[in-house]
């Protein structure tokens, strides 16, 4: 696979203030990557340092191979496609207007911004002054703009902040539709409920650091936090349930008819099995993996923990 | 450049959507007309040059009015598109920082041209009908509209240059209003007071000759008022008063004035942190 982006030990600090410290990470062709962490983690600038908006103050930063912060590299910017947060555009001009004067600096033809209008779902939109447009309609056309010429890399910054669920779950249908079509996506957020499924991998950054990476499966796994298996039993059967389990689980709850259990991932199969005769006391079982909400909050406790 | 050509574009679009372009055209040409129309009184109906005296009374004029307008375009170029959030998205196309200073600049110039062009353009008009204009007067009043672009560009060059040094517009808009002032208002008043109390020891024809090109209103005004000689007879400009200021210093001077400024603003941004 090709590799896109390299950072190898950058850290950027403006004054006293370090914004990101010490980061390495790479990314292939194809890949998509959810950056996230607290407002004020090091996502934005990391985003910048790609873009080659600002340079590290040590480390290297590779962009398709350049270092995006030359003054030479501005034509590698051709290749990428960016979203910023709250992203803003002049009033008076229309959509259409817009995104044919961004085609014009990236030099790519006009004929195709009908269908990129189309696709963000502002066909019949785009002759209307961006000032008369909705939130969710300018947003819109920030992904249209950054989708121009199909660019090899595509950055969002907190792509969906301030957005109604339509406009969300809007832009997440796009975003899947553009990784079944191949693209390279970075995303930074600090929505962690709505980027799980979305994303490749994830990297966590925390105070500048970036304090975990990987699939959503593995950072689970570094997490270690338990399954949490909810039963419902006919009356006066969660001491026998609790009999059998032994020490494999935690309770989390306990009542008459309802009984909450924590367990290890790879003890859920033994667990189950060893419930035998006992199905029959059961009603009901629901079993939740702990998402990524809960995934973030664990890693960053442990790395607040002294 | 060819970014910057693209930009220069873009701000002549929406000078002309939200009615800069227009506005200033009329506001020029409102002026330039009741100058031409009324302003003939002083020379009577049996006036040889009656363009000379518009060429007094608008360049006049326009030392006033274009550095304000070319202000008011040019010093939130940069930190308004920083505000409203716009810039980050700008650089982060194929696009060098000097491109967007100079970009700017050029949209900025091209709208200033237009409107002068047409503004007193309409005054020219308006005297052809009427009288009849000869050759020599004709280019006195081309090298008026030309020298007032200059002019014009020397501020939004400056303009331009405060939009670059500070983070917030409200302080270049503060930064813009000072530049006027001193430049247009109190620059030739402390000159003026210089001269009377110095009475001649220190501040020679020479010294003198440098400080007017310091102020680019006041080599606007030499050029304009010292360009010809029907000019200058009406501008009480002629004889004694000839300045040793020779036409292509005045207008070298107001080119430095743009290319100065407009290099610092270029220099500064390309440093700045974003």
């Amino acid at each position: 696979m090709t590799l896109l982006v390299s950072l190898s030990d950058v850290t950027k600090t403006y004054g006293d203030v370090t914004a990101v410290a010490g980061v390495g990470l790479d990314l292939h062709a194809g890949e998509s990557l959810a950056l996230v962490g607290h407002n004020g983690a090091g996502k934005t600038t990391l985003v910048k340092l790609i873009l080659g908006l600002i340079a590290p103050t040590t480390g290297k930063v590779s962009v398709l191979g350049r270092d995006p912060a030359t003054a030479g590299a501005a034509e590698l910017r051709r290749a990428l496609g960016f979203l910023p947060e709250n992203v803003a555009f002049h009033g008076a001009m229309s959509g259409r207007e817009l995104l044919a004067f961004f085609a014009r600096l990236k030099r790519c033809p006009r004929q195709d911004l009908q269908d990129l209008l189309a696709r963000v779902g502002l066909a019949d939109a785009g002759d209307r002054r961006v000032s008369t447009y909705s939130k969710g309609m300018r947003q819109r056309l920030g992904l249209a703009q950054a989708l121009i010429g199909a660019p090899d890399l595509l950055l969002f910054d907190e792509p969906t902040s301030g957005l109604d669920p339509a406009s969300r779950s809007h832009f997440y249908d796009t975003i899947d539709s553009l990784r079944r079509g191949g693209a390279t996506i970075v995303i930074s957020t600090h929505a962690l409920a709505e980027i799980e499924g979305h994303a490749d991998r994830i990297a966590v950054m925390h105070g500048g650091h970036l304090i975990a990476l990987g699939p959503v499966g593995e950072l689970r796994a570094a997490a270690g936090l338990p399954l949490r298996l909810r039963f419902t039993v006919v009356p006066c059967s969660t001491g026998r349930l609790l009999e059998r389990f032994g020490d494999a689980v935690e309770v989390f709850e306990r009542s008459d008819r309802m009984l909450e259990v924590g367990c290890r991932p790879e003890a859920k199969a033994a667990l189950l099995r060893g419930l035998g005769e006992l199905w029959d006391l059961i009603e009901d079982v629901t079993l939740e993996t702990p998402g990524l909400p809960a995934i973030y909050s664990k890693l960053i406790e442990r790395e607040d923990t002294p | 450049m060819r970014a910057a050509l693209v930009i220069a574009g873009q701000e002549v679009r929406v000078g002309l959507r939200n009615r800069w372009i227009v506005a200033t055209t009329l506001l020029l040409a409102a002026l330039a007309l009741s100058l031409t129309l009324l302003g003939s009184a002083p020379t009577g109906t049996v006036a040889a040059d009656p363009l000379a005296v518009v060429v007094v009374s608008l360049s006049s004029l326009t030392i006033f009015l274009l550095p304000l307008i070319a202000l008011l375009l040019s010093f939130d170029a940069v930190v308004g598109e920083q505000e409203r959030g716009t810039l980050i998205l700008l650089l982060a196309y194929p696009v060098a920082r000097w491109e967007v200073v100079v970009g700017k600049f050029l949209g900025h110039a091209a709208i200033l041209a237009i409107a002068t062009m047409a503004g007193y353009g309409c005054a020219a008009a308006a005297l052809l009908l009427r009288d009849g204009i000869g050759d020599a007067d004709w280019a006195a009043f081309a090298a008026m509209i030309g020298s007032s672009i200059l002019l014009g560009a020397a501020f939004l060059a400056l303009g331009g240059l405060a939009s670059v040094l500070v983070r917030e517009r409200a302080t270049a808009a503060g930064i813009a209003v000072a530049v006027w002032l001193v430049f247009v208002l109190l620059y030739d008043t402390a000159l003026l007071g210089l001269l009377v109390a110095d009475q001649g020891r220190i501040v020679s024809a020479a010294v003198l000759d440098v400080l007017l090109l310091l102020n680019p209103a006041d080599a606007y005004r030499l050029f304009n008022l010292t360009g010809s000689d029907a000019v200058s007879v009406y501008a009480g400009m002629a004889g004694p008063a000839e300045s040793a200021l020779a036409p292509a210093l005045l207008v070298t001077a107001l080119v430095a004035w743009v290319v100065v400024p407009l290099a610092l603003a270029t220099a500064i941004f390309s440093r700045r942190q974003l």
